[in-house]
């Protein structure tokens, strides 16, 4: 049930486009030319995101993950995170399988939630484009603010799914 | 681009270092695509409608909205339905500023960009789980607000 549901809406969105174009539907057209766009663009970070992925399973090893970003690593911790985030290209859809990778080889939840929210806010390429548009003020401000929310909300939030024994888990 | 030339100067290192480890980095690396690769299409799918029912223009028209109350909630709804990169998103904002609209609905709008995603759930929740998924995102929502009631305060938009 679960891996049929991707074929099933793949089918009946690729029969659309396919009818829209033949029809000249314009709005499955566009749908469709936003669909090749938006599918280009992912393709041209994700096969160098999951190669790091990959080469970060078999250089780096469990110990060091665990004596930086586990269970018992000090609030340095966050700032690794915060830096390994600082360079993650791509969006949130690029930080969750870092951050699985993070937590399989024994991260801490905390600090793999705090991953993902730095990821969010401050990856360096964006806040450089986000500065040169909205001016260093408002880059700063959003900064500031956003970064201790990070924090304080992933340290509370990981307690609290640690507390109901809750897991990542290997998507199948 | 930089970050293909650190890929690439990585994987000769690696692969100078040891041939096996690098082979297996990369059946790793297939392997960890493939199994998310649906929900990746799933994304995919649900971006492209989510771009046509939201192209700029009606971005730029609903963010316009003159009460800066209602400006940012809509502001972060938008923000959290819609995926673009930020090379899209901040030239955008840049155009809305430009056209008069305050700092604070921006600020909403950008940070919910970054921290929700609805149109990314079907990744986040193969690995969370939709529970945890939902809640991480309100968590978003909730930051966001934060962050722009403060920009808000700090560009004098809104006085206490």
């Amino acid at each position: 049930m679960k891996a049929k549901f991707p074929v099933i809406l793949a089918l009946i969105y690729a029969i659309f486009i396919v009818f829209s174009l033949t029809t000249g539907y314009q709005p499955g057209k566009e749908i469709g030319s936003n669909f090749l766009s938006f599918t280009l663009s992912m393709l041209k970070i994700l096969p160098g995101a999951f190669i790091l992925i990959g080469l970060f399973q078999v250089w780096v090893s469990k110990e060091k993950v665990e004596k930086h970003l586990g269970e018992d690593s000090s609030f340095l911790s966050f700032i690794w995170v915060m830096l390994l985030a600082g360079t993650t290209v791509g969006g949130l859809y690029v930080a969750f399988p870092v951050a699985w990778a993070l937590y399989e080889k024994g991260a801490k939840i905390q600090v793999v939630l705090a991953y993902i929210g730095f990821a969010a806010v401050c990856r360096i390429p964006m806040i450089i484009f986000e500065a040169s548009f909205m001016g260093v003020k408002f880059t700063l401000v959003r900064l500031l603010v956003s970064i201790p929310l990070v924090v304080i909300s992933s340290i509370l939030f990981g307690r609290y799914l640690k507390a109901s024994k809750w897991q990542m888990k290997s998507p199948d | 681009m930089i970050f293909y030339g650190v890929t690439v100067l990585l994987l000769l290192i690696s692969f100078g270092a040891n041939k096996r480890k690098t082979v297996k980095a990369l059946k790793i690396a297939w392997k960890k695509f493939s199994t998310i690769a649906p929900n990746f299409a799933v994304m995919l799918i649900l971006v492209s409608i989510s771009l046509f029912l939201m192209p700029d223009d009606v971005i730029k028209h609903y963010l316009g909205e003159e009460d800066l109350i209602s400006g940012m909630g809509i502001a972060m709804l938008v923000g959290s339905i819609a995926l673009m990169p930020g090379f899209i998103a901040f030239p955008l904002c840049g155009i809305l500023r430009a056209q008069g609209v305050p700092y604070m609905v921006l600020s909403a709008f950008t940070t919910t960009l970054m921290m929700v995603g609805l149109v990314t759930l079907p990744i986040e929740k193969a690995y969370f789980g939709i529970k945890t998924a939902l809640f991480r995102n309100g968590i978003g929502l909730v930051i966001a607000m934060i962050v722009a009631i403060i920009t808000g305060l700090v560009f004098a938009e809104v006085v206490i």
